[in-house]
């Protein structure tokens, strides 16, 4: 009966098979940012120069905006990348990062069907937003914490609208990330609310089209921040603040820059000269 | 069996899903040669052989076997695992500690007394029903028991298969391996006992040499079990 | 919808070397979980089946109810386990094939070992006595019955693998999909719905439906050749 321990034995070596990262892993940080980010393929575009360069790799995990914050407050990040200011500086306040840099913007843009039930179209997404829920039109939100969702709730607050009190059968809020939500829109002729980059490579369109743009308001910036050492000493800041330098440098920004998605540029650089504490 | 003494139970009792299977059952059996139990369909035969082995735990009673006895149990369908004939044959030398060299002259040694040593590699499974018990009680004489327990061995068998474990049975009685042979075949009962043990509703009600028993019953339960049996009076052609 | 179909074809032949590593990712941390799941779960099966001991069926209960746990609880039981703040968190686990396949061991287990439970359990049905009076411990009764069911267990084997390399939950939790590193076909599918390219996620659908035909068209002609040769 030699046949269980011979199959144990080669069991335990096909165990250990899989456990092996997938390449030999030299020096690397775990950047976390977020879905819509990561989906408008900006990383794919950028971090191949940033490794030939630092020979470090970046590992990027991609989550909405609060979880991103959230692991990296548990210190399962080194750096995070995320689009929303009030929860960044929150970051900060809380001690979590010593400092935070801009990075880039990009923009939002209000989606809905070409035939604009609610007659949103134009640059005012105030006004838009004011119709669409005088209209009760079928409206799309992530409602997942993320930058996307809670730019959202400001632009909704921003043009005076008092969600709790209109909400109805027409605000749909999906809990989901950026793509999943626009499919959802784009099933029920919906408006939504997205960001331009991950419109820009969504392929499941359908009748929607942007409706709203260029406003100041939808304007998205980035911050980057390193994750504070002293709270957690696993972080590897040297590897992390060599990338938040190369992203506000000079050749990092003209990689955001050069990222285009036909023809159309979707991040804007603007990294200030000193760090915004 | 080396030791004196033979197997003695005592007022057992067995109940097992709130059935009384044994009620009160005493015997004696004696240190050598076959012992036959028979009895009719739930008398507890069956029963009895699991409590001398150990399977059956009884309830209350006492049981007497001699200290450090190996057992060999052959059950009534052979109980092979998915495996060589001669890894079957091996799987009851095991608890022996013996050295690999000896495990595998005993082995080869059991398959060639039953007839079987030319297909020692062979699934167990592929084996007739004859066949395999042949294989199930080479298992049984490779590992030289003091006791061998028997469950209605031939009752699946043709006559071939039938004489040939008969013999392998006698053999082993005559090595000195005492033999417990549950049987309905009072035939074979007379061919091969030297005293028989009547059970009937879970206790013993007769025990005495084999001849003098199954032709002068004493206990009314005997003579209506031998009667349903044996609807002849007359033994003289069977032994 | 056909449309979709089409596309899916075309990109099916186009699929690249990032596809490759994608499926050779998912492939070997699927094989490694149910590895480790067989090894702790045949003999904690086989245990359960032969021991008797108080309590027995409420543990059996309790592994029949965990073949059913759901993988994303499972995923992110265990990263709260692997994160830096948490008790494991040294190790570096989290967002490494590691973290993946100890997840999908955890998944794996159960089902590994309530399903060999049952196997050997039938067959203790009608070789247990026997067994028990050769004079066998209960770890060689165990193993000869392992033996005695090695083929119902391959089909263990492949239901936990199933079971394993089709699921997302776990993987996207403790691994994080990270592009290059952790990225399984599961979580690429995932991804690329959720960018609304249908037809690549069908495409990589279908590359791993093919996967999962393999490896159980492998493990029958295994099986066949092994039933053929030893019965």
């Amino acid at each position: 009966m030699d046949f269980p321990r011979r199959g144990f034995l080669t069991l335990g070596l096909l165990a250990l098979l899989g456990a092996s990262p997938v390449s030999a892993e030299p020096a690397s940080i775990v950047v976390a940012s977020t879905t819509s980010t990561e989906q408008s393929g900006l990383f794919k575009h950028i971090l191949p120069a940033f490794a030939a360069k630092t020979g470090i790799a970046v590992k990027v995990v991609a989550l909405g905006t609060g979880q991103a914050l959230d692991a990296a407050r548990r210190g399962d990040a080194d750096v995070v990348l995320v689009h929303d200011r009030p929860a960044e500086d929150a970051f900060v306040a809380q001690g979590f990062a010593k400092a935070r840099f801009d990075v880039m913007y990009n923009d939002f843009v209000l989606i809905g069907p070409k035939g604009d039930p609610a007659g949103a179209r134009g640059s005012d997404i105030s006004g838009a937003l004011r119709k669409v829920a005088a209209a009760k039109a079928p409206f799309v939100s992530r409602g997942d914490r993320s930058g996307t969702h809670s730019a959202e709730l400001r632009s909704w607050k921003e043009a005076g609208v008092d969600l709790p009190a209109v909400k109805g059968d027409w605000y749909r809020d999906v809990g989901q990330g950026m793509g999943p939500a626009l499919n959802t829109a784009s099933a029920l002729d919906a408006y939504i609310m997205a960001d331009r980059g991950t419109w820009l490579s969504f392929r499941n369109r359908g009748d929607l089209a942007i409706l709203v743009e260029g406003d100041r308001r939808l304007f998205n910036p980035y911050g980057a921040m390193l994750v504070n050492p002293d709270k957690h000493p696993t972080v590897k800041a040297k590897e992390g603040q060599a990338f938040i330098d190369w992203l506000v440098s000079p050749e990092g920004q003209a990689a955001i820059a050069a990222y285009k998605i036909g023809g159309e540029q979707l991040f804007f650089p603007n990294a200030a000269a000193t760090s915004t504490p | 069996m080396s030791g004196m003494a033979g197997i003695t139970l005592t007022d057992i009792r067995l109940v097992l899903n709130r059935t009384t299977i044994l009620d009160g059952l005493s015997l004696a059996i004696p240190p050598s040669g076959i012992t036959a139990l028979v009895g009719p369909n739930g008398a507890g035969k069956s029963a009895t052989l699991r409590v001398i082995d150990g399977l059956l735990a009884p309830t209350s009673g006492s049981l007497q076997v001699p200290d450090a006895m190996r057992r060999a149990f052959v059950f009534q369908k052979p109980a092979l695992v998915r495996a060589s004939a001669a890894a079957n044959v091996a799987l009851g030398l095991v608890p022996l500690g013996l050295p690999r060299a000896e495990r595998r002259e005993r082995t080869r040694a059991a398959l060639d007394r039953v007839g079987l040593a030319h297909r020692a590699g062979d699934p167990a499974t592929r084996f007739s029903g004859g066949e395999q018990q042949r294989l199930a009680l080479a298992r049984a004489w490779a590992a030289r028991p003091g006791l061998l327990l028997l469950d209605e061995p031939t009752a699946n068998l043709d006559p071939g298969a039938t004489e040939l474990v008969e013999a392998l049975i006698g053999e082993m009685a005559a090595q000195g391996t005492k033999v417990v042979l549950v049987s309905h075949n009072l035939a074979q009962v007379a061919r091969l006992a030297a005293d028989v043990i009547v059970l009937a509703r879970g206790r013993a009600v007769e025990h005495g040499p084999t001849r003098t028993t199954l032709m002068s019953p004493r206990t009314p339960e005997a003579r209506a079990y031998f009667d349903g049996e044996l609807p002849w009076t007359s033994l003289a052609a069977a032994s | 919808m056909t449309e979709t179909f089409h596309d899916t074809f075309a990109r099916l032949a186009t699929l690249d070397r990032d596809v490759v590593a994608i499926a050779w990712l998912s492939l070997r941390v699927s094989l490694s979980a149910v590895a480790i799941g067989l090894v702790i779960g045949i003999p904690l099966g086989a245990f359960l089946a032969v021991a008797r001991f108080r309590g027995r069926s409420a543990m059996v209960g309790l592994l029949n109810a965990f073949m059913g746990l759901p993988p994303v609880i499972v995923g992110l039981v265990l990263y709260l386990v692997l994160s830096r703040s948490g008790p494991f968190g040294p190790l570096g686990l989290l967002f490494t094939p590691g973290a993946m396949v100890a997840a999908q061991a955890v998944l794996a287990t159960p089902l590994v070992a309530a399903l060999t439970r049952q196997v050997i359990a039938d067959a203790e049905d009608h070789l247990g006595e026997q067994l028990r009076s050769l004079g066998l411990s209960a770890p060689r009764r165990a193993a000869v019955l392992i033996h005695d069911t090695r083929f119902s267990l391959v089909t263990t084997a492949l239901a936990a693998f199933g079971r394993a390399i089709s699921e997302i939950g776990a993987v996207l939790v403790v691994g994080g999909n990270i592009e290059g590193h952790t990225r399984t076909m599961t979580t690429a599918i995932s991804l690329e719905t959720q960018k609304g390219d249908l037809s690549l996620a069908l495409a990589l659908g279908f590359v791993l439906i093919g996967l999962v035909v393999t490896v159980n068209a492998v493990a029958a002609l295994l099986r066949g050749h092994a039933a053929r040769a030893y019965g």
